[in-house]
């Protein structure tokens, strides 16, 4: 068996195990994120779909941060779009669930093409501040309420008597959603997969190591760019159609605000730019983390703590902040850079060319 | 008229904060290329020294006396904490200019989540002197006192840095920095004191605009979340003056300013239009961007 066929088998194998979880009813203490310390409990199926929703965005986000290089920090103008669009259309306006999600995936088109065109008139950090600004007008729009659609800050609740009864949110349906998260990722990942080892992936690599020279070769990068950024913005929509579907509620401040865009931006650094698996470790890991502190500090006997530890340890977003320092200085390439390094110099002992130092192939952020 | 009047005073107030919130980031950027999301952090961190300050002297020194010292604080906690957010994290990474980036984007997240669990989300309240939250009548008009606080530091601001930049060494070098990094170190000049230097002054004005912030528009209340929604103005500012250009900074802060105020009083009145004057300020960046790609002022991009 080649390789590539090894790692399709591996990869079946996992999501087929991964899909099996909701069915292992073990008692697992200390290590799950939520209260019922139960593996297929509704709040560890919560939270792990949480974890596959933001991996498949955090996919989606390599594409364009990862791949091609541009520090886009508009993803959650997408996140948002699929969040709101969808919930929308369906509890204010009743629309059914199929023309419900071809509105939300239009919208989000439309809007990548031609704010994606606007921001890419710039580049380097004045790109970077324009995704930023324009998904801070986004966000502005929302918290606004216009027209009483967005219900504001109080948020948006999902209410439709035209969703199919197995995905509607009652906690008997966390088992589907669950299963609609994971197909989520799946498919982002079969999407991202397919276009990174496509000749328009090479160009999108070759736009990041060296733009000039695309052009010179007469490839215009632009209509490569603008590709990539949809791209991700759809991916990013996707997320946040399951998000909706999973959460239940839509609140500016959970979904749209530049928060949101960070921790995508932070999970795809921790796991390691432009590779898949490292934007899904990534991802993984900071959201189980995230809830995981999150009941830590819930815990009675936290209170007993001096207040030193205990204020620092309280805020997930100190220890994943401080966390994300540490890698950003210590750890180049990430958690994938650290086990390509590894495996790099294992192949270096095999061919006893260990005296001449592996390179590092990944871009060193 | 009067209105307008009023409306353009308390405008240009609001630019002045916008100003001394910008015009460091501009600086760092054009110096260092880096952009620097913790620049909202220092903001919200020389507020909080200054409440820490002027909450825990005496009330018996008089307000005004420790408004003064609130000031003093806020410059020093904004210029401490950014020294040594560019020696402890910045330097190591010279030459991951994206590296640069993601550590800062780190320390706002960590340092600001420190401070929500210290603090808690709820705003505090800073002592200032009773004539401050009143207003001065000029020529009919009834401005408040704490614009022409905004407007007076940031006027001094603005002139005190072009006559550093222009007229002392240290400025002349970072000046040089901007124009060209190499060139500069190649004659033997040490840029990474101008990086470090930088990073303090930017840092300074950045804590005073955090304490005028809060001072002048939201009622002396300080939160920890502030310096992070007055940042998006400040990086607004800085790409439509032009990065690394002051005089860019203080012209765009003005404009920023001036629509923000404008849309919001005579627009945002419209049910559903609340946040006409963040959404129009947006919209000028577009399109002085579709217009001037690098910015009313800049040079190099």
């Amino acid at each position: 068996m080649n390789a590539a066929a090894r790692r399709g088998v591996i990869a079946v194998a996992l999501v087929a195990v991964v899909a099996l979880i909701p069915f292992v009813g073990l008692h697992l203490p200390w290590v799950l994120p939520s209260t019922v310390n139960v593996v297929n409990s509704t709040g560890t199926l919560e939270v792990l779909a949480l974890c596959f929703i933001f991996a498949g965005v955090a996919l989606g986000y390599d594409v364009i941060f990862g791949y091609t290089g541009l520090l886009s920090l508009g993803p959650v103008m997408y996140f948002a779009t699929g969040v709101y669009v969808f919930d929308i259309t369906l509890t204010h306006w009743n629309w059914p669930l199929i023309p419900a999600l071809v509105a939300t995936f239009a919208v989000s088109l439309v809007l990548a093409v031609v704010l994606g065109a606007v921001a890419l008139r710039v580049s380097g950090i004045a790109f970077t501040m324009v995704t930023l600004a324009f998904a801070q007008a986004f966000y502005y729009l929302i918290e606004d309420n216009p027209h009483g659609l967005t219900g504001g800050d109080t948020g948006l609740a999902l209410y439709s008597t035209r969703l199919p009864a197995f995905m509607s949110g009652a906690v008997s349906n966390t088992r589907n959603l669950y299963w609609i998260a994971l197909g989520f990722l799946v498919v982002s990942y079969a999407v991202v997969w397919l276009v990174t080892e496509s000749a328009t992936g090479h160009v999108l690599v070759a736009i990041r190591e060296n733009e000039r020279r695309l052009e010179v070769l007469g490839i215009h990068p632009f209509r490569y760019k603008l590709a990539a950024y949809t791209l991700s913005s759809l991916v990013a929509t996707g997320g946040g159609v399951a998000y909706i579907l999973l959460i239940g509620t839509a609140v500016p401040s959970a979904v749209a605000s530049v928060t949101v865009t960070l921790s995508i931006l932070i999970m795809v650094v921790l796991g390691g730019a432009g590779t898949r698996w490292g934007a899904v470790t990534g991802a993984v890991l900071y959201v189980y983390l995230q809830q995981y502190l999150l009941k830590v500090a819930a815990q009675p006997s936290f209170a007993t703590l001096p207040a030193f530890l205990r204020v620092p340890l309280s805020q997930p977003q100190f220890l994943l902040g401080a966390i994300f320092v540490l890698f950003v200085l210590f750890v180049p390439g990430g958690i994938a850079g650290v086990v390509t390094r590894r495996r790099l110099r294992r192949a270096a002992h095999r061919f006893d060319l260990a005296s001449a130092a592996p390179s590092i192939p990944l871009e060193e952020l | 008229m009067n209105v307008f009047l009023a409306l353009t005073f308390s405008g240009v107030a609001l630019g002045a904060v916008y100003f001394l919130a910008a015009s460091g980031l501009s600086l760092i950027y054009g110096l260092m290329d880096i952009l620097n999301f913790a620049h909202g952090l220092f903001m919200t961190l020389g507020a909080y020294a200054a409440w820490d300050v002027a909450s825990h002297l005496p009330a018996s020194w008089g307000a005004p006396l420790l408004f003064a010292i609130a000031i003093v604080a806020s410059i020093l906690g904004g210029a401490l904490a950014a020294g040594l957010t560019e020696v402890v994290i910045i330097r190591p990474l010279y030459g991951r200019p994206i590296g640069q980036i993601l550590v800062t984007i780190g320390l706002d997240l960590a340092v600001v989540g420190l401070l929500l669990g210290g603090f808690g989300s709820n705003s505090l309240s800073v002592p200032v002197p009773l004539w401050l939250i009143e207003a001065s009548h000029v020529g009919g008009l009834s401005l408040p006192n704490s614009d022409f606080v905004a407007l007076i530091a940031g006027a001094v601001v603005l002139v005190s840095l072009e006559l550093f930049l222009r007229k002392t060494r240290y400025g002349i070098t970072i000046r040089a920095g901007v124009e060209n990094r190499d060139m500069v170190s190649a004659l033997g000049i040490n840029v990474g004191r101008a990086f470090t230097l930088v990073f303090v002054i930017g840092g300074a004005m950045a804590g005073l605009a955090g304490l005028l912030y809060a001072v002048v528009f939201s009622g002396d209340l300080i939160s920890p979340t502030q310096g992070d929604s007055l940042l998006i103005f400040a990086f607004i500012v800085v790409v439509i003056g032009g990065l690394g250009s002051i005089r860019g900074s203080a012209v765009a802060a003005l404009a920023v300013g001036l629509v923000q105020d404008y849309t919001n009083f005579y627009l945002g009145s419209h049910p559903g239009m609340a946040e006409i004057g963040n959404l129009s300020v947006v919209l000028l960046l577009a399109v002085v961007l579709e217009w001037r790609p690098r910015g009313l002022f800049g040079s190099t991009l």
